[in-house]
C-alpha cells in the first residue's frame, strides 16, 4: 500500500530524517514510536506531502509523491498534532468547507457530516466557534475533519495527546474501528498505547529505524531475559544475595531498596525455565519474611528505553 | 478549478465572519468620505477626480492590512499544514486567497459609488472618467492585493507582513514623487513604474493596453513570487 525508501530531510544542516525505508499494507495499524524529536513528525509531514523529502522516494498505491502529490493527498485522511484548525470558523463551516474540498457529492456532505459527528461524539458542538472548543473536542473535529472522504489511510499524529483518560479510550475505540478497514498510521510516544491499538510497531530514534514489526515480535527479539522483583523482611542483603546467586538461573541480584528491615531488590533471570519455585524455595529454607515477589516481563517499555537511550 | 473557488468562497466568508471587514470598510469610507468632500465644495466641480486621486494612497495601507491574515495567520496556527494536505495545490490556495483579498477590496469599493449618484444631482457629471475611475480602483486594488499577499507569504507574523505590504504599496505610490531629483528621461522610467501614474491615466478614462499591462504584471509578478516563497518552504 505505501512504500517509503531511503527517506531523508534536512532541515539546513540539522538531518530530522536518515535514510528511512519501510512498508506499510494494507489493512494494517502502524506505530511509529520514539522520543521527542526523532523524526516521527517529519516523516508524516512527508507522507501527507507537506514537506518535499531532501532525497528518497515515498510510493502510495503506485502514485509517487513526486509525480502524483494531488492524487496521494486524496488518498489520505491526515490529523496533525495538535489539530491546528481555523480558529475563526464555526465547527459545522469548517467541515462543510472540507467537504467540498474533497469533492463529495452535495447530496450527500450532511449527511456524511451527521454521521462523522456522531462517530466522532461532536453533535453538540457543531454551532460552536472552534476556538471555543477544548483541546479534546478540537481533537476530534480534527478526526472528523481527516474521516471526510472515508480515506483509504489515515494518518494521525499524536491523536491521543492532550486529551483525558475517558478521551482517549474513546479515541482509541475509534481508531480501532477504523483500523479494521483502513490502513493506519499514529505516531506516539505513549507505549501501552501502541501495545493495544497498533500490529505493527516501527521505532525511530534520531531519524534512524532502530527496531521494526509486530509488537509480540519485538518482544520476542529482545531476548528472552527477565526480571523478579521481591520484597523481603530482613536487615542483612548480603546474606539474601549469597543466598540466592547459588540458584544457577540467577545472574545477578540488585539491590533496589534498604529501608526500616525492609529490602527490595531485583533478581535478573536468564534462559526460559521459570525459576520462581526454586526462589520460593531458597525464601521458605531460610524462613524470611516474604512480602512482594513477581515476575516482572519486559515490557515494550524496556525494549524502547534501550532502543533509543543516549548513549 | 473548484478548489479555487472553495478557498476563494472560505476566505471571503471569514472576512465577514470577523469583524475585520466591517472596521476596515468603515475606516476606509470615512477617511475617503471625509477627505473628499471636505474640499469638494470649495472646488465646486462635479468630477470625482478628487476621490480617486486620494485612493493610491489610502489603499495603500488599508489593503496590506486586508491581506497580512491570509498566510501570516495560516502559518502561526499550523492551519496551513491542513490546507496543504487537503487535495489542493499551492497554485489554488494563493489564486484562491488573492481573488478574495480583490474582491473584498471591490466590495469596500461599492458604497462609495453613492457619492457618483450624489454628485449627479449636484451638476453634470461626466461618467466617463467615472467609470474609468472605478476600473482602475479594481485594477490597484487586485495589484496591491497581491503585494499584500506576497508580503504575507513571507513571514509568521502578521504585522511584519502589514508593515512590509504597506512599504512596497507605498514605494509604488510614490516612486516618481520620491525621486524628483533624478534628471526628466531617468524620472520618465521610474514613473512608469509607479502604480500612481497608471492610475491616473485609467482614471482620467482613458483605458490604454499598456496601464492594463502594468497592473496584470504586477499582479502576475507578486503572485508568481509568492509561488516561489510557499515552494521553499515546504
Amino acid at each position: 500500500m505505501i512504500k517509503i525508501e531511503n527517506l531523508t530531510k534536512y532541515f539546513g544542516d540539522t538531518c530530522a530524517v536518515d535514510q528511512i525505508s519501510f512498508e506499510i499494507r494494507k489493512g494494517e495499524v502502524l506505530g511509529l514510536l520514539g522520543p521527542n524529536g526523532a523524526g516521527k513528525t517529519t516523516t508524516m509531514r512527508m507522507l501527507t506531502c507537506y514537506l518535499k523529502p531532501s532525497s528518497g522516494d515515498i510510493n502510495v498505491k503506485d502514485f509517487s509523491i513526486e509525480d502524483n502529490a494531488l492524487e496521494i493527498k486524496k488518498l489520505i485522511g491526515y490529523l496533525p498534532e495538535s489539530a491546528p484548525l481555523y480558529p475563526d470558523m464555526i465547527v459545522y463551516d469548517y467541515l462543510r468547507f472540507i467537504a467540498d474540498v474533497r469533492e463529495l457529492e452535495k447530496s450527500n456532505v450532511d449527511a456524511r457530516i451527521k454521521e462523522l459527528a456522531g462517530i466522532c461524539g461532536i453533535s453538540e458542538v457543531m454551532h460552536k466557534s472552534i476556538n471555543e472548543l477544548s483541546k479534546g473536542y478540537k481533537q476530534r473535529v480534527g478526526l472528523a475533519h481527516a474521516m471526510m472522504n472515508d480515506p483509504e489511510i489515515l494518518v494521525l499524529d499524536e491523536p491521543t495527546s492532550g486529551l483525558d483518560p475517558n478521551q482517549i479510550v474513546e479515541i482509541r475505540d475509534i481508531i480501532k474501528k477504523i483500523g479494521k478497514e483502513k490502513t493506519v498510521i499514529l505516531s506516539t510516544h505513549i507505549l501501552s498505547e501502541a501495545e493495544a491499538t497498533c500490529d505493527r510497531i516501527v521505532i525511530i530514534n534520531k531519524g534512524k529505524i532502530v527496531a521494526a514489526g509486530a509488537t509480540d515480535e519485538l518482544k520476542r527479539e529482545a531476548g528472552s531475559d527477565f526480571i523478579m522483583q521481591v520484597s523481603l523482611k530482613h536487615n542483612n542483603f548480603e546474606d539474601i544475595s549469597n543466598s540466592l546467586r547459588n540458584v544457577p538461573e540467577v545472574n545477578d541480584v540488585i539491590l533496589i531498596n534498604d529501608e526500616n528491615g525492609t529490602i527490595d531488590f531485583h533478581l535478573a533471570c536468564s534462559g526460559k525455565k521459570d525459576v520462581r519455585p526454586e526462589i520460593y524455595e531458597v525464601i521458605r529454607n531460610n524462613s524470611w519474611i516474604l512480602l512482594e515477589f513477581h515476575m516482572e516481563s519486559r515490557t515494550l517499555e524496556t525494549i524502547f528505553r534501550e532502543l533509543t537511550k543516549e548513549s | 478549478m473548484t478548489n479555487t473557488l472553495n478557498i476563494f468562497k472560505k476566505e471571503l466568508k471569514g472576512y465577514f465572519i470577523s469583524p475585520i471587514a466591517y472596521i476596515v470598510i468603515s475606516i476606509f469610507l470615512i477617511l475617503t468620505g471625509w477627505f473628499f468632500f471636505s474640499t469638494f465644495f470649495l472646488y465646486g466641480q462635479a468630477e470625482m477626480r478628487g476621490f480617486f486621486s486620494l485612493l493610491p494612497i489610502i489603499f495603500s495601507f488599508i489593503i496590506p492590512a486586508i491581506t497580512m491574515k491570509l498566510f501570516s495567520e495560516e502559518f502561526n496556527t499550523g492551519s496551513y499544514e491542513l490546507l496543504l494536505t487537503l487535495p489542493v495545490s499551492s497554485l489554488n490556495i494563493i489564486l484562491g486567497k488573492f481573488m478574495a483579498a480583490a474582491s473584498f477590496v471591490s466590495i469596500m469599493l461599492v458604497p462609495t459609488i453613492f457619492y457618483a449618484f450624489f454628485i449627479s444631482f449636484l451638476g453634470d457629471l461626466d461618467w466617463g472618467p467615472v467609470i474609468g475611475g472605478y476600473i482602475g480602483a479594481v485594477l490597484l486594488g487586485a495589484a496591491f492585493s497581491a503585494i499584500g499577499l506576497f508580503a504575507s507569504s513571507i513571514t509568521r507574523n502578521q504585522i511584519i507582513a502589514f508593515i512590509t505590504g504597506m512599504s512596497l504599496c507605498f514605494l509604488l505610490t510614490l516612486v516618481d514623487k520620491i525621486l524628483f531629483f533624478l534628471p526628466e528621461s531617468a524620472l520618465n522610467f521610474f514613473q512608469f513604474l509607479g502604480a500612481d501614474f497608471h492610475f491616473r491615466n485609467i482614471s482620467k478614462g482613458v483605458i490604454d493596453s499598456r496601464d492594463l499591462l502594468y497592473f496584470l504584471s504586477v499582479c502576475f509578478v507578486m503572485l508568481y513570487s509568492t509561488n516561489l516563497v510557499i515552494q521553499e518552504k515546504s
